[in-house]
């Protein structure tokens, strides 16, 4: 078997060149694997630079600007007037009330979400799993103002829970438009967030886990609290980045439900924005529960969230 | 043909309680019966295995042992205390599960101190208790990790360690060395051998591997649909096979008809020769053609065919020179000693080897 000269030398370049020719971009990009990623990356990222970060930017210059109080026109010279503002008694009030409904709400939730979901990953059946899912979400494609409303509706004096009190002979809560209310509303409207990481984490334990806890002597509350409680830790913390984030940042459930005294972060905002027209201080108020939530995200990460959302 | 405790037993020295006594058992799985009335009795100190293919009923008695399952009917006695309905925390019994299902949340330390902690022994003594148990296995500088960063021998170490730290009276173990390479799993299978002597405690070993089995064990007990075929000592099960099922699934045997007898032999007790006039006269000889050759190193594997066109299996050392090696084609004569074989009942029946 030989070959002439000539088709030996030919043939390794055309072949060479057809490859260059007909893969000349997708070649580029294989040989190129950070060509290709950052292509992939560019979309996103030019989305989250220039629309969210952007508009973050321009929120915090806001900030630092103020309002002339006689003509109502923004003033852009740099001022920390309305951060000096915001750490007066009454915005701190505000703030720490915030606060501590958004851990009241997370821990209602949590203490809610687990045996939920831990009835739905180890006990229920597959179709009663399903039907419990199908129930714990259902809620969140109704809108949130209706599911607020029936929430009126109930809490309000004279209302369902009155009602009902008076049946059965107890004294009437008469708990509508009160931090109470919006405590169980809250409660009610972000529990789906703390129950899906719960149930997949519960769900992810193989029962050879819970076998193994038992056969090394330990009874149902000791595998509880040792093995079950400390590998749901990471799903905990994930759902409650929803829980507390959406209630520090909400401001439709205190204007709806809250009442006299019912002035949290988000209504304090809005109000400044439509009201007020105090852009400046709005874009101020705003920037507290960022940096509360960036506090709480390194926290949670440590305690292994970002594990459960991805 | 299922044997009854006292067959199992018969033979062996035993105490007054036995280490597990099995009594009527049954369990089903919707119309599976996964356990079909099983009697068996294991001594204090015994090293037993429980022998099958998958689906033939052994993890289930293990996980009925444990306390991982419920039973139908039957009773279960642990050192002679009916345990039938007591749940696994309160039997004196460790298992090594299959997956080893070792806490990913905690350090290997903890893992293996977890049956003491939850027992309450204090801190200190735990530490050491533990500690002995990884030295046992030979983690001791391993404390400190995570299951993760373990290997999977070291993990169905860790596994180990875990289970006999709590000193239980029984230890079960689920296919602990399927997971393993081979080489590693030989390792392994000594390992246990030696901690089961060291330790004292009477092991229940559930393989599908019937070498496995032959290496480590005292006693075996071969499954087949939910029912025992055949408890005895390695040479009884190997040597002299109850019936076909359990001949074919430990090792190589070929079933052979004489004088209205079926003997089920092994490859090795087959001589192959070309020359029958040499053979002791109390051989069986029969023509045949070798079909296939398969060189194995230490020996070769031959497959012949008889006239009746039954195939046999033999097997030859390869001692000598190379040529030693008969090619396929040739015509040979086979003999085999019905006197020193062992029968497992009348003939015309079966007559296929079976592998």
């Amino acid at each position: 078997m030989t070959a002439s000269p000539m088709s030996v030398d030919t043939l390794p370049q055309g072949v060479g060149r057809s490859v260059g020719a007909t893969g000349g971009f997708a070649g580029a990009l294989w040989r190129r694997p950070w060509l290709r990623g950052s292509l992939t990356l560019a979309p996103p990222l030019l989305w989250l630079g220039v629309i969210y970060l952007a508009s973050l930017a321009v929120m915090l210059l806001t900030s630092l600007w103020s309002v002339n109080p006689l003509t109502n026109q923004i003033d852009r010279s740099w001022t920390l007037a309305n951060f000096q503002q915001i750490f007066t008694g009454t915005y701190l009030v505000i703030i720490a009330r915030t606060l501590v409904m958004a851990i009241a709400v997370t821990a209602t939730t949590a203490i809610v979400a687990f045996p939920l979901a831990y009835y739905m990953a180890r006990v229920a059946s597959t179709r009663s799993r399903n039907v419990i899912f199908t129930l714990i979400v259902l809620p969140l494609w109704a809108s949130y103002i209706a599911r607020v409303y029936a929430w009126i509706v109930i809490l309000q004096k004279g209302g369902t829970l009155d009602w009902f009190f008076a049946k059965v002979g107890l004294p009437e809560p008469n708990i509508g438009y009160t931090n109470i209310a919006m405590w169980i509303v809250y409660s009610y409207i972000w529990l789906p967030y703390m129950v899906i990481p719960i149930f997949g984490a519960l769900e992810r334990i193989p029962p050879s886990y819970l076998e193994a806890s038992a056969d090394l002597g330990a009874h149902g509350a000791t595998t509880l609290r040792r093995l079950i409680l400390p590998m749901a830790l990471p799903a905990f913390a994930a759902g409650s980045i929803f829980t507390f984030s959406l209630t520090l940042g909400d401001f439709i459930t205190p204007i709806l439900v809250g009442g006299a005294g019912s002035s949290f972060i988000g209504n304090v905002i809005y109000s400044n924005i439509g009201v007020a027209g105090n852009l400046p201080f709005a874009a101020a108020l705003a920037v507290v529960p960022i940096v509360i939530m960036i506090v709480y995200l390194i926290g949670a990460n440590a305690a292994g969230a970002s594990r459960e959302v991805s | 043909m299922t044997q009854t405790a006292d067959d199992v037993t018969a033979g062996v020295a035993s105490d007054a309680t036995a280490a597990v006594r099995i009594t009527g058992l049954h369990k089903s799985f919707g119309a599976v019966r996964a356990v079909d009335g099983v009697d068996l009795t294991i001594e204090k100190g015994e090293f037993f295995t429980m022998l099958g293919p998958s689906g033939s009923g052994k993890t289930t008695l293990l996980r009925i042992i444990g306390g991982f399952e419920s039973v139908d009917r039957g009773t279960v006695e642990i050192f002679g205390v009916d345990m039938t309905r007591t749940p696994p925390y309160d039997r004196d019994v460790n298992t090594v599960f299959q997956n080893y299902a070792l806490f990913p949340h905690m350090t290997v330390q903890d893992n293996v101190e977890y049956g003491l902690r939850v027992k309450r022994v204090p801190k200190k003594k735990r530490a050491d208790t533990a500690a002995d148990a990884l030295a046992m296995v030979g983690l001791t500088a391993m404390g400190g990790r995570k299951p993760d960063q373990l290997s999977g021998g070291q993990r169905q170490r860790v596994a180990l360690a875990r289970a006999i730290v709590n000193r239980p009276k029984v230890l079960l173990l689920d296919e602990p060395l399927g997971a393993l390479d081979l080489k590693l799993r030989q390792g392994m299978q000594l390992e246990l051998k030696r901690i089961q002597r060291e330790a004292g405690i009477t092991f229940i070993y559930v393989t599908h591997d019937q070498e496995e089995a032959l290496t480590m064990s005292d006693r075996i007990a071969v499954f087949h649909k939910g029912q025992i075929e055949q408890a005895g000592t390695p040479v009884e099960i190997y040597e002299q096979p109850s019936t076909e099922y359990v001949a074919g699934f430990i090792g190589v045997s070929n079933m052979l008809d004489h004088a209205g007898l079926t003997y089920a032999v092994r490859p090795e007790r087959i001589r192959m020769v070309t020359d029958p006039a040499s053979e002791p006269p109390d051989a069986v000889c029969v023509p045949a053609v070798v079909r296939e050759v398969i060189y194995l190193g230490v020996n070769t594997r031959y497959t012949v065919g008889l006239a009746s066109g039954q195939a046999v299996v033999v097997i030859r050392p390869n001692g000598g020179a190379a040529d030693n090696v008969i090619p396929a084609g040739t015509d040979v004569t086979i003999c085999w000693w019905p006197t020193t074989s062992h029968s497992i009942g009348p003939s015309g029946q079966m007559s296929t080897p079976k592998n």
